[in-house]
């Protein structure tokens, strides 16, 4: 893709990012800390590429170190913000 | 430089098929999604849920994309990541979670970091190369953002964990000359990028710059934490929760990969407006928060033996059960000092006898409480307080008239009406309960001696109507529950 339409995508979604984030209730505020902290994680993305198709073996065992430090954050992120969410309950239950 | 550097496509390297760049556009969507569904914690799951899909999703198109030749390799390394990820999810406690999340926050500014020396190292994988075998100058610029960002989060963070955790003092740590460190060394690191843009030869030979880069911002980050206090780690966590958006996002830009540059935007933007919403909460700029130094004067200015000894009221467990029990509304706030006691799980209980006696009780939040964003509702959470008896400072703050008991439990500042009468005091003008219209307070502090995070005195201790419950706070909790009985 060239540069102007990634420029365009990545302006967009800040705007769709600031919405999104303003709606947020504060009482979810640490649980959704923890959720950007797992999607920022797609980061894993460029790990993976460079773990994978590695011309260079430095490149693939940095690339493989990034896969585990990414998945450290998607697995416990994504899990730890389940356990938080699942807490929330409302009157009577 | 040239606009047919900013468009053209990288040469020679295996372009993204365009179902791909579709998945990744659908991953990207899911991850809205999954912020969405934060708007109530009745669609929160579901969010979440969208969230794994859309991950799910980016790996499984990287993974089909690229020709793998290690697979076994990579397995193995998702597992391990895997697994310490789950164990730590499960086992730590909710009362840690500041110090958890600064923890993954430095780890996904690590992850950027090793992703950025990947891309340099093998930039034909990573299709940023021109026909020359050249890495494209704009793929520069962002290799070298992407990376600086992704040291200083990575550094910055470790220091919050320490601070958080209490593996490091809490107070600032401040530099002589801090601030012209501080300026001197973004300005090395910027124009380091500049000259590793253009350099002529962006490949190996310009490693040292790369280096470099790296290695300054991971020395900016430490710098920029260590002096900021304890308690304004809401404002720095919620701030390199932005960076590591920012750093992800600058990744994308990289490999041109909309699902990393939609994520890094939402994140981006989530980490600033939540240190937009701690900042507003305290009345305090932004700049002065990262400036640091906040609540380190007055042990040097010997403010504590200065302070004047005023007749204050103390209670017992007994006098406090005998008042909540006669209330007919209770609103109870609670701060930093209830995680440290792990007393939500008493003060639960409490409410629910009180409810058998039918007190009506409410639980009254301040969005700086704690040290984190949200950090005490998920404490209440935890100790199953329903989430419709919890309610913010602006929604709830004109009932304090109405309600026969204020029940203060480990909170100071955010009570303290200095910060609407005294123009001198430091948190002046930030928002705060009008405790003082409730009919009774009851204050629980360990002792008299401790002053809030601003050391400043407080006029609550030493009202007609308050009562002082110095003790430890889950103690004094269980003790009232069992007045109550």
């Amino acid at each position: 893709m060239d540069f102007i339409a990634i420029l365009s995508i990545f302006v967009l979604a800040c705007f769709v990012g600031y919405y999104v984030v303003w709606s947020v209730t504060p009482a979810l505020h640490t649980p959704l800390m923890a959720v950007t902290n797992a999607i920022s994680s797609v980061i894993i993305v460029g790990a993976l590429i460079a773990a994978a198709e590695a011309n260079s073996p430095a490149a693939k065992y940095l690339g493989l170190f990034g896969v585990v430090l990414a998945s450290i954050n998607i697995f416990g992120g994504f899990a730890v913000t389940q356990r938080m969410l699942a807490m929330y309950k409302k009157k009577g239950k | 430089m040239s606009f047919s550097i900013l468009a053209s496509g990288a040469v020679g390297a295996s372009a993204t098929p365009a179902w791909a760049m579709l998945a990744y556009l659908v991953s990207g969507v899911f991850f809205i999604l999954a912020l969405r569904g934060l708007s109530s914690p009745a669609t929160s799951q579901t969010g979440n849920r969208n969230g794994m899909i859309g991950m799910g999703i980016a790996v499984a198109t990287t993974l089909i994309t690229h020709e793998i030749a290690n697979i076994i390799e990579i397995l193995i390394a998702v597992g391990i990541g895997g697994a310490i990820g789950v164990v730590i999810a499960r086992r730590i406690a909710m009362t840690a979670m500041p110090e958890l999340v600064a923890g993954f926050h430095s780890l996904v500014g690590l992850a950027a970091v090793v992703v950025g020396f990947g891309a340099w190292l093998d930039p034909e994988s990573f299709g940023i190369v021109d026909a020359a075998g050249q890495i494209l100058s704009v793929s520069r610029v962002e290799l070298g953002l992407g990376i600086a960002i992704g040291a200083i989060t990575f550094s910055g963070s470790i220091i919050a964990f320490l601070k958080l955790s209490g593996r490091m003092s809490g107070s600032p740590i401040m530099l002589p000359g801090r601030h012209v460190i501080n300026l001197g060394t973004l300005v090395a690191i910027l124009a380091l990028i500049g000259l590793y843009t253009v350099s002529p030869d962006g490949g190996a030979g310009e490693g040292w710059m790369i280096i470099a880069i790296a290695v300054l911002a991971f020395i900016i980050g430490f710098l920029l934490i260590i002096p900021i206090g304890g308690a304004d780690m809401p404002v720095v966590v919620s701030m390199l929760n932005s960076y590591s958006g920012w750093a992800a996002a600058a990744m994308g830009f990289t490999l041109g990969n909309s699902a990393m540059i939609i994520t890094g935007a939402l994140v981006g933007s989530s980490g600033a407006i939540l240190s937009y919403i701690m900042c507003r909460a305290m009345n305090r700029s932004f700049i002065s928060v990262i400036a640091g130094g906040f609540g380190a004067a007055p042990e040097a200015g010997g403010a504590g033996g200065a302070r004047e000894q005023r007749p204050y009221k103390q209670g017992s467990a007994e006098d406090a059960a005998y008042m909540l029990e006669q209330a007919e509304k209770v609103i109870i706030i609670p701060g930093y000092g209830m995680a440290v006691a792990q007393a939500q799980h008493a003060l639960r209980e409490m409410g629910d006898k009180l409810k058998e006696k039918g007190v009506e009780v409410k639980y009254a939040i301040h969005p700086v409480a704690g040290r984190m964003p949200g950090h005490m509702n998920v404490l209440l959470a935890e100790a199953s307080v329903p989430y419709d008896e919890v309610f913010e400072l602006e929604d709830i703050n004109s009932e304090f008239a109405q309600c026969d008991v204020a029940f203060i439990i480990g909170a100071n500042d955010v009570v303290n009406p200095a910060a609407k009468t005294d123009k001198s005091s430091p948190i002046y003008g930030m928002p705060v309960f009008d405790v003082e219209k409730a009919k009774q307070v009851f204050f629980i502090k360990r002792s008299m001696g401790g002053v809030g995070y601003a050391g400043v005195d407080n006029d609550v201790f030493y009202m007609n109507q308050t009562v002082m419950l110095l003790a430890d706070a889950k103690k004094m909790v269980e003790e009232i529950v069992k007045s109550l009985d």
